[in-house]
């Protein structure tokens, strides 16, 4: 299947009852097929006038309980941020699809993943952060639809599921068993107050000891995140002197250069984060003691390598990207294992 | 000698004539009282502005059409962004300008709900324009309250988009001029050209004959939702008196010379169905 349309099944599959969204390139086929199967399925899919009238219908739909997607691409995040905010100030729970293009600005429509900053350091302001989850391939994609919807009502939080444009458009099997995810909303939820004191779903705490306890409240629940809901993967991490670090596509690649490498002689491992934020840090951390190096690889000028370096110490840590829509190949990433690898000295 | 007094038993008579038919009652017969659906706190709002009125019309509709339940609202943000603390139902809180989106949104998946949005002319007319008109234009079933006072009253008093001509605001502090700030735009006239707009009208609280029809417009628009229709927006012609350096006299009065001259007060769609008396 299309990652795109395999991206859409999976949430009609998980009882998505509204999903609104705007055409842009590299995800227009995930609206079209909501279109679709949406209507089909008795529930609601409205084309929104821009980004900006899709993430808010989405905010009122969920506000009242309802299970909602958006999906978009990174210039149709920008203009999201601003009620990402605002749904994690009043706990608001949706699952949100962005498949990364080239940027910045109106950039280009090739696959990038120049959004990790934004997605989970950044969108809109004030203090709060987001889960999100990096698949690596389209069958992956489809688990982490499931469990994004029961994330995002799980911590009453805004979910992103971060894509590439590859991703998107490419295809590759995928086994139609789709997961129907936990969700209660009933609690919370402004669903008209019949029979019980009204709900008013906000953000707004003018007292700035009020939206201090507010913000000690969100923080609690995101070090609750951190301790419960990091996950990553590793590939040959046992023997490994060098780790590449690498999430979504570029995981791809990088696994392909890690078999020519390891032919080579060179001992290499995989370290792919799957949400990155919360980032697993501590995981990485532990890995850290016994390399020589890290190789961080993106499509993009370097992000998460940021936050690979916060997380280790005494590791040199490398770098390989592409920018403007281009994929780094494993032949690139294979010469900067040979440079890493020259350049530092075993541990063991 | 004085002429004995009526008897108070029912079918007693008297010397004057028949008995009265009525039963006496011993409880007061009560006339005019707090709607149950407006809170009783206190509202922030300023003396003489408009929005006291105006939530209380809101709340006398709500009881009358039994819509306490199933209301969903969408607040917005202005002067009226504690508009949730003021009634006694469920409210979302929108981001500035989103409450037709927001609204939208809670309108698709609830189909049975009461929705309405509260918005004042920077939120609806500045910032939401995008918003309203695509709502309207999708013919969404929610009602708008449209709250023009011509300023930006919660910021401290700015030029709005229906600021008049001429008119001294903390921007525009020489007068609005048009060839700086463009003219006053009539949002309303214009969203009364979309056939997704099933009823347009504009009313006023600057005098007591015309809270009553104001309060008719809102209930022609509530009435419609509940009936099936479409958008319904009734724009209402409010004060802000510490904005425009006015008593709440002179605003009142302001409203009722003045902005009327630009905003006219009238029914501006009707494309309700079946037609109902306005």
């Amino acid at each position: 299947m299309k990652g795109n349309e395999a991206m859409a099944d999976a949430a009609v599959a998980a009882g998505c009852d509204a999903y609104f969204g705007y055409p842009i390139t590299p995800q227009a086929e995930l609206l079209e097929r909501m279109a679709r199967t949406m209507p089909e399925a008795g529930k609601v899919f409205v084309q929104a006038e821009s980004e900006i009238g899709a993430i808010n219908m989405a905010l009122g739909a969920a506000a009242t309980g309802a299970k909602v997607m958006v999906s978009t691409s990174s210039p149709g995040m920008s203009l999201m941020a601003e009620a990402m905010s605002y749904m994690a100030g009043s706990e608001v729970p949706i699952v949100l699809i962005n498949v990364m293009r080239g940027g910045p600005g109106l950039g280009s429509i090739g696959p990038s993943q120049s959004d990790y900053f934004q997605a989970t350091k950044g969108h809109g302001h004030g203090d709060y952060r987001v889960p999100v989850l990096a698949p690596a391939s389209i069958a992956e994609a489809v688990e982490l639809v499931a469990d994004s919807f029961e994330l995002a009502a799980r911590y009453r939080t805004p979910v992103i599921l971060l894509a590439d444009g590859i991703q998107g458009q490419a295809m590759e099997p995928v086994v139609p068993t789709f997961r129907v995810p936990e969700w209660d909303t009933s609690e919370w939820s402004a669903t008209g107050a019949n029979g019980r004191a009204p709900r008013v779903v906000r953000s707004l705490h003018l007292l700035p000891e009020d939206l201090e306890r507010h913000n000690v409240k969100l923080q609690a629940k995101y070090a609750t995140i951190t301790e419960r809901e990091v996950r990553w993967a590793g590939e040959q991490l046992e023997d490994a002197e060098i780790v590449v670090v690498a999430y979504g596509t570029a995981a791809r690649v990088a696994r392909t250069a890690i078999e020519r490498a390891r032919a080579d002689g060179l001992k290499v491992g995989l370290f792919r984060p799957i949400t990155l934020w919360p980032f697993p840090s501590k995981a990485l951390a532990e890995l850290a003691p016994r390399l020589r190096a890290i190789l961080v690889v993106e499509l993009s000028a370097g992000q998460m390598i940021e936050d690979v370096r916060l997380s280790v110490e005494g590791v040199p840590v490398f770098f390989h990207g592409r920018t403007g829509g281009i994929v780094p190949t494993p032949s690139e990433v294979v010469d900067r294992l040979q440079v890493a690898w020259a350049l530092t000295a075993s541990k063991s | 000698m004085t002429a004995p007094l009526r008897p108070l038993v029912p079918g007693g008579a008297t010397e004057q004539g028949p008995a009265s038919t009525t039963p006496p009652v011993d409880a007061r017969r009560l006339v005019y009282g707090h709607p149950a659906s407006l809170a009783e706190k206190p509202t922030h709002y300023c003396p003489g502005c408009g929005h006291g009125i105006i939530h209380r019309l809101i709340a006398e509709l709500l009881d009358e059409l039994h819509l306490g339940p199933t209301t969903i609202g969408v607040a917005s943000v202005g002067c009226s962004v504690f508009a949730y603390d003021y009634f006694h139902v469920d409210f979302v809180e929108s981001p500035h300008g989103r409450a037709p989106a927001v609204a939208t949104g809670v309108r698709r998946v609830n189909p049975d709900a009461f929705v309405f949005t509260y918005q004042g002319d920077g939120d609806l007319a500045a910032i939401g324009t995008a918003e309203i008109i695509h709502a309207a234009a999708r013919g969404e079933r929610i009602s708008v309250v449209f709250v023009n006072n011509g300023i930006y009253g919660m910021t401290g008093g700015q030029m709005a988009p229906t600021t008049l001509l001429g008119q001294r605001t903390t921007s525009s502090p020489l007068g609005r001029d048009a060839g700086l700030a463009g003219y006053p735009i009539p949002i309303t006239e214009m969203l009364a050209l979309l056939p997704g707009v099933s009823y347009a009208a504009r009313g006023s609280i600057a005098d007591p004959s015309q809270v009553g029809k104001t309060k008719t417009m809102l209930r022609n628009a509530f009435q419609d939702q509940l009936a099936g229709g479409r958008t319904s927006i009734v724009e209402i012609l409010s004060t802000c008196p510490v904005g425009w350096g006015m008593t709440p006299q002179d605003a009142m009065h302001h409203v009722a010379n003045d902005v009327v001259d630009v905003y006219p007060l009238g029914v501006l769609a009707d494309r309700r169905s079946p037609a109902k008396e306005a």
